[in-house]
């Protein structure tokens, strides 16, 4: 299952055209506690770059955006209940949302984990 | 991913220079986030903002506050002549300060805005002023223009200012080997809250005040700029005391139900609309002659059109600075400041709402990005003040 990672700071997990989408380690890491996360509901329709969830810290707010374009098919339910899950498995169980691709070629121009790794030692 | 926080970066464009404070290097060195602020690198979190808060509230946290101005005003003839002069511009009796006492006030313009609070010290010979960093280059323009030629302004700005607050800060400070300048003035374990003395700490000259932003017991102490790292490893080195950051001291202070200039805070604000009447003394009630005193007091008369207050929110969802507050579908206030609480784990805000809407309990909305989130006016402070006002 290839992982894509986006100069944002998002992962994307594809499995044929369906893509679940989170933030990185490094992002969490940055935006420090979470304590609340607004997920796009099921059926919305995004394109690439729109605004597709906020993350709430102790301090503040910022907006995610969707790495790729298409349908949310589910957000991840378990972070209503713990938004602590974004900090402490952010490329994992803190996963955001699942989203259909309308257009797998944009999955080009994203980075893999390597890419992704030396971007961030950049920072 | 965007960041409401300017990181620390070199691509700053054309803003002018961002300085550095003297414990720069130690907060680096200790995996501070630098932020800017207030035109300074500044320390947001060292561990996490979460952490440091509730590690303040069960045991002492030190914050650089060193951005902070530190002012002296000197009389011709002694510091009665500063606080006589001084009176013009803030509603306080500072006449009445003994030598060691402190007071909470408000800079005022000429029609009664607020354009900083500020701490005022009588420190014997002067009287010792800390003042907001972001607007004390405006602070000292203000007062130099103001008051009288023959009262002398003095900016400490080779002084660093730490702050050490939490319920073991006592206990920490009283480690480190302070020692009194006279037999009989009090150890810091004997001040009360808003009282200041002058220590020798191994050869260094150090003014500690009883006093804080967090609603802990707790310490500010201006130090010599030269010795803020002995002093911040000194104090990091007692096991109750770790650093905290800026992140951690506004979520502190919006616990306290304490405003921050600037948010809560500006000239377009009347101190009594701020809740802030407390710092509006007796006899200047009665005698005035204080920018603005025609406004005020009409306002303490009357009441004000519009409040601050606490909110409690519904849900886990922050509101945030900015946020419109509705009754029904009528816009009757804002919030100025807005978090997640660490210690109580919900949400909480203030701001402003008209005066008919502003009793404990009313029932009011928030929008917050095109959702309407329920809102309750709510008592301050969220967390109840620890302040030490009596010894024994």
């Amino acid at each position: 299952m290839p992982r894509y990672f986006t100069q944002d700071h998002e992962w994307i997990d594809v499995v044929g055209a369906s893509a679940t989408v989170g933030i990185t380690d490094y992002a969490q890491g940055q935006l420090g506690d979470v304590v609340f996360v607004e997920l796009p509901p099921a059926g919305r329709t995004l394109a690439k770059g729109d605004d597709a969830a906020v993350v709430e810290s102790v301090k503040a707010a910022s907006d995610i955006y969707a790495p790729v374009s298409g349908e949310v098919t589910q957000g991840n339910a378990a972070l209503e209940a713990d938004p602590a899950l974004v900090n402490s498995a952010a490329e994992g169980d803190g996963w955001f949302f699942r989203i259909t691709l309308a257009d797998t070629s944009e999955l080009d121009g994203l980075m893999d984990a390597a890419a992704y790794a030396a971007f961030v030692d950049t920072l | 991913m965007s960041d409401d926080f300017e990181t620390d970066s070199d691509d700053e464009g054309t803003e002018p220079e961002t300085m550095t404070l003297p414990l720069d290097g130690w907060h680096r060195a200790r995996g501070a986030r630098m932020v800017e602020f207030a035109g300074y690198h500044m320390p947001i979190q060292y561990e996490g903002i979460m952490a440091e808060h509730l590690w303040t509230r069960s045991h002492a946290g030190l914050f650089d506050v060193s951005h902070m101005g530190q002012l002296q005003l000197i009389g011709a003839n002694g510091v009665a002549d500063a606080a006589e002069a001084l009176e013009a511009l803030v509603p306080g009796d500072i006449s009445a300060l003994k030598p060691g006492r402190m007071r909470y006030s408000l800079l005022l313009a000429e029609d009664g805005g607020i354009l900083d609070d500020l701490m005022i010290t009588n420190a014997a010979r002067n009287l010792y002023l800390v003042v907001n960093g972001a607007v004390k280059w405006d602070d000292i323009a203000y007062l130099r223009e103001q008051l009288p030629d023959d009262i002398t302004i003095n900016h400490g700005d080779d002084l660093a200012l730490l702050a050490l607050q939490g319920p073991q800060a006592v206990a920490a400070l009283s480690r480190i080997g302070l020692s009194t300048l006279q037999p009989d003035w009090p150890a810091v374990a004997d001040l009360v809250f808003m009282q200041a003395s002058p220590y020798d700490w191994h050869g260094v000259a150090l003014g500690i005040s009883r006093s804080g932003y967090t609603g802990e017991d707790g310490f500010e102490i201006s130090v010599p700029a030269e010795h803020a790292v002995a002093l911040a490893d000194a104090l990091c080195a007692q096991p109750e005391v770790k650093p905290v950051g800026l992140g951690a001291r506004d979520s502190l202070r919006l616990e306290a139900g304490l405003p921050l200039y600037g948010h809560d805070l500006d000239p377009a604000v009347n101190p009594v609309e701020a809740g802030l009447a407390f710092a509006i003394s007796k006899r200047r009630r009665e005698e005035g002659g204080f920018h603005g005193a025609e406004q005020i007091l009409a306002q303490l008369a009357d009441g004000p059109p519009r409040r601050r207050v606490g909110l409690t929110i519904a849900g886990r969802q922050p509101v945030r600075e900015g946020a419109a507050l509705l009754a029904g579908d009528k816009v009757i206030g804002i919030v100025t400041s807005g978090g997640f609480s660490p210690s109580l784990e919900v949400p909480i805000a203030m701001g402003y709402v008209a005066a008919e809407h502003a009793a404990l309990g009313t029932a009011l909305v928030a929008e917050v990005r095109g959702k309407r989130i329920a809102i309750t006016v709510a008592a301050m402070p969220f967390v109840p003040h620890r302040y030490v006002r009596k010894i024994g």
